[in-house]
Parts: structure tokens; sequence; C-alpha cells
């Protein structure tokens, strides 16, 4: 088990040198030049342009650039805006925001989805099961932003229910609720027929049968036996979800203006903010393989067949 | 068999009191499945009875209703698309199909309990193989989990698995065909049962294991007196063991013999073509004799007796009317036209 956190974790160091590489490269062959507007009207002057592309390292080729990137991210260092802005201090404004939004969604898809899956489950081709399958089908196939805008509108500006919009930069439960739940709903749908379908496996299965035979309760047998073995594949799919959710939804945040990494990731792609937009992908691939890693020890948790070693 | 009158206290408020030693009585057991194709109908008018002590072994083909009938009195059918639409299952004098679900659910168990073919797909992958014995003492006897797990580890050895009290929190994967069946016992004995059902319980395993397996499960027979209803199609496995045989084609019982009767005389054509079949090692270089034709589809199952048409003595009659099952000599039933020469052959 020690072993394998820890050759994962050197795998991690490949895969996060490999992406923020092609970030890097792509940014660096973005049009434009970082000096453009820098002074106004006016070009620059030249003492100051050198003195700029000296301390951006501007003048340097694409490897060399990156190999001091590199270096300064080692450290910890995820380097300064041209506005001499930390990338770092940014960040640490708005991923509180990305992650209280991430686990409200993640919260309203598994109790939501799990509890729909099972009700399903049970009664296979009953109303309930026909009548999910159908919202769930709905769901799928209606894009987020037409699926964000209809709530905003209905449920926030006609019924009053929830707040239109985000208007601070620390936003409460609340204000978050209509949001986290317009992004959970695409995987509600997910979770729910995942549930669904591996409940409905798993009560055919010949455990279970054993569970009826033992004299189990109906409720025993299929809440403890069959769920149990049904649940794996939809937590694996939920923490993947969580991981994924965590690099911020950059349609959702911007329909309730919520100031996480995703519109922030999106304002400096537009304003060519090369340096802000390396930082934030770093972090977020970051992010994302630690909770990978984290998945794939749950999984190993739940299933005493996978083995860590 | 011995007649044994006293109650058998389990915890729950009723009590079974087997008479004269009769514990399970099967009286024209009927069971449809209703399949989107149409019926089938898998079992067609069965009876028998168990007795304490008693080993008696269902032998047939896949498809001649055997799992069924185990289901059907375990009451694990799955209804629908299986239909009981006739038919009385007595344990100890009160019918398990009228009665009460959950009085049912609480016989499964301490009183009626069952061993399946497969213990791999049988036990739950997830779950200590300790965790799923002692579930036993914890639902039904309301035990705490530490008093409960010794209770496994008990059974553990009592079912001869090494190291038991090491093993207890060990997974079914972690364990081999044969200790998985051991387990698989120890889950079905641990309420003390008295009637138990095993559903094929060697077939999975390989040949020296099968023994093993065998002798455990007759050991605990005796030990416990239990009723044991022993399924299986292997001739080979029932010798040992059984007390009586009844043999099943196309959900009908065929032949009801003791097992020396059987053995010596078959009184029905399919009972001489299966043991015909068995491969014999001290007769080298003879063809291995089978039953021509497969068994009847179940929901077009022959008009007549329904095995005339892999029948080698088959005559008109056979084909126009259905053979009951009569008294062919004393202790000895069978449910063909011709069983007297049968027997005689």
């Amino acid at each position: 088990m020690g072993t394998y956190v820890l050759r994962r974790l050197l795998q991690m160091i490949p895969v996060i040198l490999g992406a923020t590489f092609l970030i890097f490269a792509m940014v660096f062959a973005l049009p434009g030049d970082p000096l453009a507007g820098k002074c106004g009207e006016r070009p620059c002057s030249p003492a100051y342009a050198a003195q700029f592309r000296e301390k951006y390292n501007l003048n340097d080729p694409l490897l060399v650039q990156y190999g001091k990137y590199v270096g300064k991210l080692a450290q910890g260092d995820l380097g300064q805006t041209y506005n001499n802005i930390s990338v770092a201090d940014q960040l640490k404004l708005r991923y509180p925001v990305t992650a209280k939004l991430a686990l409200l969604a993640i919260l309203i898809e598994t109790v939501i989805g799990i509890a729909a899956g099972v009700l399903t489950g049970i009664r296979k081709g009953g109303f309930l099961d026909n009548l999910v399958l159908v919202s769930t089908l709905i769901v799928i196939s209606i894009p987020i932003f037409v699926i964000g805008g209809l709530a905003q509108y209905f449920l926030g500006v006609k019924l009053g229910l929830f707040p239109v919009t985000v208007t601070s930069s620390d936003p409460t439960v609340y204000q978050l609720l209509l949001p986290a739940i317009v992004l959970g709903s695409l995987s509600v749908a997910y979770v729910s027929r995942l549930t669904r379908t591996n409940l409905v496996e798993n009560l055919r299965s010949d455990y279970v049968r054993t569970a009826v035979a033992k004299g189990l309760t109906q409720r025993r047998a299929i809440g403890i036996h069959a769920l149990r073995n049904s649940l794996i594949p939809v937590v694996t799919f939920i923490g993947f979800d969580f991981g994924a959710l965590l690099g911020g939804a950059i349609v959702t945040e911007s329909i309730f203006n919520i100031p996480g990494v995703g519109g922030y990731i999106f304002r400096s792609i537009r304003s060519r903010d090369g340096v802000s937009v390396v930082g934030a992908v770093t972090v977020l691939v970051i992010v994302y393989l630690v909770v990978n890693l984290l998945v794939d020890l749950i999984y190993g948790l739940l299933d005493p067949r996978i083995t860590h070693d | 068999m011995t007649t044994d009158t006293t109650t058998r206290p389990k915890g729950s408020e009723v009590t079974y009191t087997p008479q004269d030693g009769l514990l399970l009585e099967v009286e024209d057991l009927h069971v449809e499945f209703h399949t989107p194709d149409g019926v089938a109908n898998a079992i067609n008018g069965i009876s028998f009875s168990l007795h304490q002590g008693e080993c008696l072994a269902i032998l047939g083909e896949s498809g001649s209703g055997k799992s069924v009938t185990a289901q059907a009195i375990m009451g694990i059918l799955d209804m629908p698309p299986a239909v009981i639409p006739q038919g009385h299952i007595r344990y100890c004098g009160q019918d398990l199909l009228t009665m009460d679900p959950e009085q049912r659910r609480k016989t499964r168990g301490p009183e009626v309990s069952m061993i399946f073919q497969d213990a791999l797909s049988s036990l739950n992958p997830v779950f200590p193989v300790g965790w799923q014995i002692a579930e036993m003492f914890r639902v039904h006897r309301g035990m705490n989990k530490s008093d409960a797990l010794q209770q496994a580890v008990a059974l553990m050895e009592r079912v001869q698995i090494p190291g038991a009290r090491d093993r207890v929190k060990a997974y079914p994967h972690q364990f081999s065909g044969g200790m998985r069946q051991r387990i698989m016992i120890a889950v079905a004995i641990a309420l003390d049962p008295a009637v138990l059902i095993a559903d094929e319980p060697t077939t999975a395993l390989d040949v020296t294991v099968q023994a093993q397996i065998m002798a455990l499960l007759q050991e605990l027979q005796e030990e416990r007196q239990m009723g044991l209803i022993l399924i299986t199609h292997d001739l080979g496995v029932v010798a040992d063991v059984a007390d009586r045989i009844a043999v099943m084609y196309a959900g009908r019982l065929v032949e009801k013999a003791d097992v020396a009767d059987l053995y010596a005389a078959p009184a029905h054509p399919y009972t001489r073509g299966l043991l015909e079949s068995i491969p014999r090692l001290d007769q080298k270089g003879q063809k291995l004799s089978a039953i021509g034709g497969l068994p009847p589809n179940l929901m077009r199952i022959p008009p007549g007796c329904p095995f005339n048409p892999r029948c080698r003595m088959a005559q008109d009659v056979c084909r126009r009317d259905l053979p009951l099952l009569r008294e062919v000599a004393p202790g000895r039933l069978s449910a063909c036209h011709f069983a007297e020469e049968v027997i005689n052959a």
C-alpha cells in the first residue's frame, strides 16, 4: 500500500511536467505582445521594454523559459502576472469558492442520484423507473448553459426562490445552491442510472439469493448485500466527477457570476495572461491527479478483490 | 427413523415440532414460469417427504426441476416469473406456502437452510467470511458483533477450516474452492437447522475435494440428525450418502426407491439409462452409453410419458397415456407403464 502510493506520487511528476509544458507552449504560441498597450497610447520606451523583457524572461527561447518556470514551480512559486499580481494569491482567493461549489454539487448528485437509482432499481419497469429514465434522458440531452439559463430565469428571477447571481467574493451555501443543482443535475442523471443498472444486476446475483436464503429481511438483503456491491462503480464515478468539478465550471460560473477558478482561467485566456493560465492549470492538474489517486485507494477499500501492491 | 417430538426452541416466537420425525412434506407441488415466450411447466405435481436424520437424494438432468424444487422449498424463487399454482410444502405440519412472509423468513436459517452450487458467487465478495457466518447469529438471535464472530470461528473450526481464527477476517476470494464450500456449509448449519438442502454442493469442485465435502456433509447430518435433501446429477455422489433416491424428469418424479434397491434394479428406463451412463473404469474399451436425445422443452412437454421420445421401450400407450407414479414393489415407486419389465430386466 505504502509503496503503491509512493509509486503513484512519483508517476505524477512526468505527468505534471508534460501537462505544464503543453500549456506553456500553447500560451507561448498565442499571438500578441505583452508590451502592447502597456504604456498607454505610445509605444514603451526601449529601456523599459528591455527591462520588462529581461524581468519576465521574454528574450529566452521556449525551453529556457519553461525551465526557469519549472525551477520556480518546484519551490512553490506560481509566478506573477505582468501586472505584478501573484497567481498564488489569486488562486487562494478563488479556489475555496470552486471547492465549495464542487462539494455542494457532489453532495446533491450523490444523495439524489443514489436515492433515485435505488428506488428505480428495486422497482424495475415501474412508473417511477420510467419517470426517472425519461427525465434523466432530458437532462443529459440539454446543454448546461440552457439548463443554467432556464433555472436562473424561472427559479431565480420569476419565482425568486434563489438569488439570481452571486454578489460576494465569498458566497454562502444558499447563494451557491442553485448553481450547484444545475452543475450536479447532469451527474445526478449518470449516478442514478449507474446505481440502477448495477443494483438490478446485483439483485439477480447468487449472493443476494444466498442472503434471502439466510433468512435476512428484504431490506437487509438489498440495502446491505446488493447495494454495497452496486455502489463500487458509483463511488468511482463520483470521485472522478469531483476531480473534474474542482477544475472549475466555466459555463455555470459565468451564468451565475461566481468568482471561481473556472472564470479566472477563462478571463486569463481572453486577456492573454499566460502566467495566470499556466499557474492555474498546473494547480488543477495536481488536484486532479491527487483526487484520482484517492479514488483508486477508496476503490481498494470498497472492493477487497482489488489489491494495491 | 427415530421418533423425536421435542420442541426446537429457536429464539423466535413460533416453535416447530416434527410429528413422528416427519420434517418436510411436499404434496402435489406445481411450479410454472411465466415468460414472454409462454409458460414453462418446471414442476408438474411432485410429492415426497423427509424425516429426521434421513438423506433424500433428488436426481435428474439439468432442467429436470430439481433446483426449482429446492428453491420452492426455501422460498427463494423469483416470483414472478415463477408461480406456484397448486401444491403444499409442509414443514412440521405448517404449510410454508400459505405462511405469513415474515414468519416464513424466520424459518430460513434456523429451520430450513440451503447450500448452493458455486460458493464463490454465492458468498458476498465484499464481506469477510467470518462476518457472513456471524450475520446469521446477529440477525436471527440478535447476538452482538464479537459474540457472533466467536460463534463464526467455532463453526469454521467445525467445518475443518485450518487456522480458522486467523482467517475469519479473510474474504471469499482468498480461499480455495473446497474451503469456500466449507464456509457455505458453515453459514447453512450455523443455526442448527432441521432441514438442510444441498443443491449440487460438489459440482464445482474437483474429485478429491468432492469426497471430502460429501464426507463432511454426511458427518454433520448424522451428528445433528438433520434431514438432508441432496440435489445432484451425479449418481456416484449419491450412493454413499443417500438413504432414498427420487429421480426427476421434466418436472415429475419418475422413480422413488431406497438407494440400494435402485442401484440393484432400476424400475424406470430413465433411471436405467442414467446408471448405464456412469463411466466404468474397470471395463476398458467399452463405448460410453448415453441416453439419446434431449430433455423436453418445458413449454411443450410431449403428451403421454414425457420420456417416451427418448425411451427404447416406448409403445403406443406411452405416447398416449401419462404413467402415474405407482408402487411396483414394496417401498418402490415408478412412473412407467412397463415398470415391472424394467425392474426384472
